[in-house]
């Protein structure tokens, strides 16, 4: 089962390889992982997407609870929540390639962020599956490069993580 | 008044009582070695390499309620206290470990002895530290202390860069220290407590594991006391020996891979498990889903969430200090009314005394050649069961502890988890120092004892008196034992040739070294090296080279699936 898991640490140097270091210690997955300063700088919140059995799972929040920095762990996906994803595409725009990237583009309420004779960057922010389907919509020898962010969540409603 | 980041590291040292540091100097700590020349509160031990400070201190840490200490340099430093680190960190042991670092502006530059020690002892360490800042060093260091000790302990170090000891401020050493992503619970859930006691007085076939928890927790009194009021059979692990007093009735031995017939039949069997501070290991209870065939009911208590349902499902989790716990439970079990069923409790025990008379640990023993279990059992005689008592990891380890009968917690102390060759003398070392008038005596082997040899020498500079018991099998007693059973008697690189007079070289580091061939000259040579007080005796006995630990059971099997004696095999 996919899990996406929250968790405020001390931004303290190191801190990102603790957690990593957990997961590969224990052979834990990590499917993506985002990391960044809250609104108090003194914390780091970050997204880990991973999957597991539900004892794994059980596990992976124990034993990233018992990491000394961790303040507090949550597991998102056990209600609901709202997950997004970054994604920067490079494509090559040349001729009628143009005119029909920047409709798929505008399709996935995507936008042009960077535009030159021969290429374009696509700028598209969504869930995972919406990322991949508009990469698969995309013409593949077209694209250049890809980069995402990883996923990054949060609970609906009252749920609030916050110390 | 400002201080230096040395004078801070002292004061700050001074201030948590420490007694010992054990240690060795280099570059990076060479301020704080002059700090240290300045003073006398704390005393130094210089041991011979960086491995051996850690284990000492981990000694000293688990003969004593105390935090360990230990004092390496950078680099190799570093790395050398790297397997004394994992070692404590396998066993949950309390013991702060400073170390030296290239200055500020040299990290990161590949400079003389320079490694990143806060990164390679990432994973084995309950925390650690890099101060960059001489105001953190006191902050930081009652971080540690705290750190080590509470919750489930461990070791924490401490990464001193060498500027930052030179530099000064103002000293103030924190009170109390809180922090916002470190909260141990002590108290267990009433309402768990509740269901466990319930559970225990409806048991038919009870029964009580304990671990290691229970001696780190201090919780042998309290166990003792819950286990007599409920006069259930009760096993201890190889880290909880001492948790529960081995000479008395209900005590059924160690369970596990080399535990007795009748710890582990009824720990199979039992309908009611209370498991007290410990974590169903692989080599207590074997293959998991074979133990999971027989339906019971598991009432786990721990100071560690994660230990919880780890290996095991365990239907009464409760996460808690275990003496705290156990105290309530005792509480409870005095409020009620409700007692144990006599008469189904007596025939459960009618069972487990059954299994008992197979008398699991008896050996054959006739003539002159010495079976090492018998050297273990005139050990125990001589000193009337109450010294402490350390081994190294194998063959030896297991005899001493099947053999040697503890009945008080922090007399064994040895490496379970990580199962580290050459913990025996400086454990010895640290527990000697703990405790000055006391028996102590390392249980080791040919090959163990050279892998931390070189402490004999630290072991004459401070007049340690510690008994040597070293059980020369000439082989790598368990690795050979493995190769007998499971790879065809081929015993690869097992067999130890040009071993060197013990005796002698005992003798060269201005020991006593006595060597024993006979059975019959056992027990003597054992009294006379006990009373030498003032003296390190290293016995060095030649046992029988084809002993095997019994009963015995093979990786991924389940518990009740024991080689008992050679005529299994």
């Amino acid at each position: 089962m996919r899990h996406v898991i929250s968790l405020l640490i001390e931004n303290e140097s190191g801190a990102l390889s603790r957690v990593s270091g957990l997961f590969s210690a224990r052979g834990y997955n990590i499917e993506s992982l985002t990391v960044a300063p809250t609104e108090d700088p003194s914390l780091s919140r970050m997204t880990i997407v991973t999957t597991g059995s539900d004892e794994i799972v059980e596990q992976i929040t124990k034993q990233l609870n018992k990491l000394v920095d961790v303040v507090k762990v949550v597991d998102i996906s056990e209600s609901a929540h709202i997950e997004r994803e970054l994604l920067l595409v490079k494509v090559r725009a040349t001729g009628k390639d143009r005119e029909e990237i920047k409709r798929t583009s505008d399709i996935f309420r995507g936008h042009i962020i960077d535009v030159t004779d021969a290429s374009y960057v696509i700028e598209l922010t969504g869930t995972q599956n919406k990322l991949d389907s508009f990469l698969g919509a995309l013409d593949a020898s077209l694209i250049l490069e890809t980069v995402r962010s990883g996923i990054c969540g949060i609970g609906r409603g009252d749920r609030v993580l916050k110390v | 008044m400002m201080l230096s980041g040395a004078e801070i590291v002292v004061r700050c040292l001074q201030e948590e009582k420490v007694e010992y540091v054990f240690g060795y100097p280099g570059g990076a700590v060479l301020f704080l070695y002059d700090e240290l020349f300045k003073q006398d509160q704390i005393r130094h031990v210089l041991v011979r390499h960086e491995q051996a400070a850690v284990h000492a201190a981990d000694g000293y840490a688990r003969s004593t309620e105390k935090v360990g200490v230990a004092l390496v340099t950078s680099g190799p430093g570093a790395t050398n206290a790297v397997t004394g680190i994992a070692t404590a960190y396998c066993d949950s042991i309390p013991v702060v470990i400073i170390s030296g670092q290239v200055p500020t502006a040299a990290i990161g530059q590949d400079a003389f002895q320079e490694v990143d020690t806060v990164g390679i002892t990432r994973p084995c360490v309950k925390h650690n530290f890099l101060v960059k800042r001489v105001e953190d060093i006191a902050p930081t260091i009652k971080k540690a202390f705290y750190l080590a000790a509470s919750g489930r302990p461990g070791p924490v170090l401490v990464d001193i860069p060498k500027d930052i000891t030179a530099a000064k401020c103002e000293f103030d050493y924190p009170k109390s220290i809180s922090m916002r992503s470190y909260n141990p619970v002590s108290k267990g859930h009433q309402g768990q407590i509740k269901k466990a006691v319930q559970l225990l007085m409806e048991a038919k076939r009870p029964m009580i594991y304990a671990g290691g928890g229970v001696v780190l927790g201090n919780a042998a009194e309290p166990l003792t006391k819950l286990a007599k009021l409920l006069g259930f059979p009760i096993t201890t692990t190889l880290m909880g020996l001492g948790g529960f007093p081995a000479s008395e009735r209900q005590y059924l031995g160690m369970p596990g891979m080399h535990g007795t017939f009748e710890a582990n039949m009824s720990m199979h069997f039992c309908d009611v498990l209370l498991a007290v501070g410990s974590r169903f290991d692989d080599r207590v209870i074997g293959n998991p889903a074979h133990f999971a065939e027989e339906p019971r009911k598991i009432i786990h208590i721990d100071i560690d969430p994660s230990s919880i349902s780890k290996r095991v499902k365990v239907d009464v989790p409760i996460v808690g200090n275990v003496a705290e716990v156990l105290e309530e439970m005792i509480r409870a079990v005095e409020a009620s009314t409700r007692r144990p069923e006599e008469d189904t409790l007596a025939t459960w025990w009618k069972q487990v005394d059954e299994w008992r008379r197979r008398d699991c640990l008896k050996f054959k023993h006739d003539g002159d050649i010495i079976k090492p279990q018998f050297v273990v059992q005139k050990l125990w005689e001589v000193t009337n069961g109450d010294a402490f008592v350390t081994s190294d990891v194998g063959q030896h380890q297991m005899w001493a502890a099947q053999y040697y009968r503890f009945d008080k917690p922090r007399r064994w102390l040895n490496s379970g988890g990580l199962g580290t060759m050459g913990v025996g003398l400086p454990y010895a070392m640290g527990a000697q120092l703990a405790h000055p008038g006391s028996p102590v005596a390392c249980v080791t082997g040919e090959a163990s004892i050279q892998m931390c040899i070189q402490e004999l020498s630290t072991c004459k500079q401070f007049r340690l008196p510690i008994k040597i018991v070293n059980l020369n099998n000439r082989y790598l007693g368990m690795v050979r034992q493995w190769q007998q059973i499971f790879h065809g008697g081929r015993y690869s690189e097992s067999y130890m040739d040009s071993l060197p007079d013990f005796a002698k070289l005992a003798e060269a580091y201005g020991h006593v070294g006595l060597r024993v061939d006979k059975a019959g000259d056992v027990e003597d040579a054992l009294r006379e090296a006990f009373q030498r007080k003032n003296d390190l005796v290293f016995l060095d006995f030649q046992v029988d080279p084809t002993e095997n630990v019994y009963p015995m059971v093979q990786g991924g099997k389940g518990l009740t699936e024991m080689i008992l004696s050679a005529e299994d095999l």
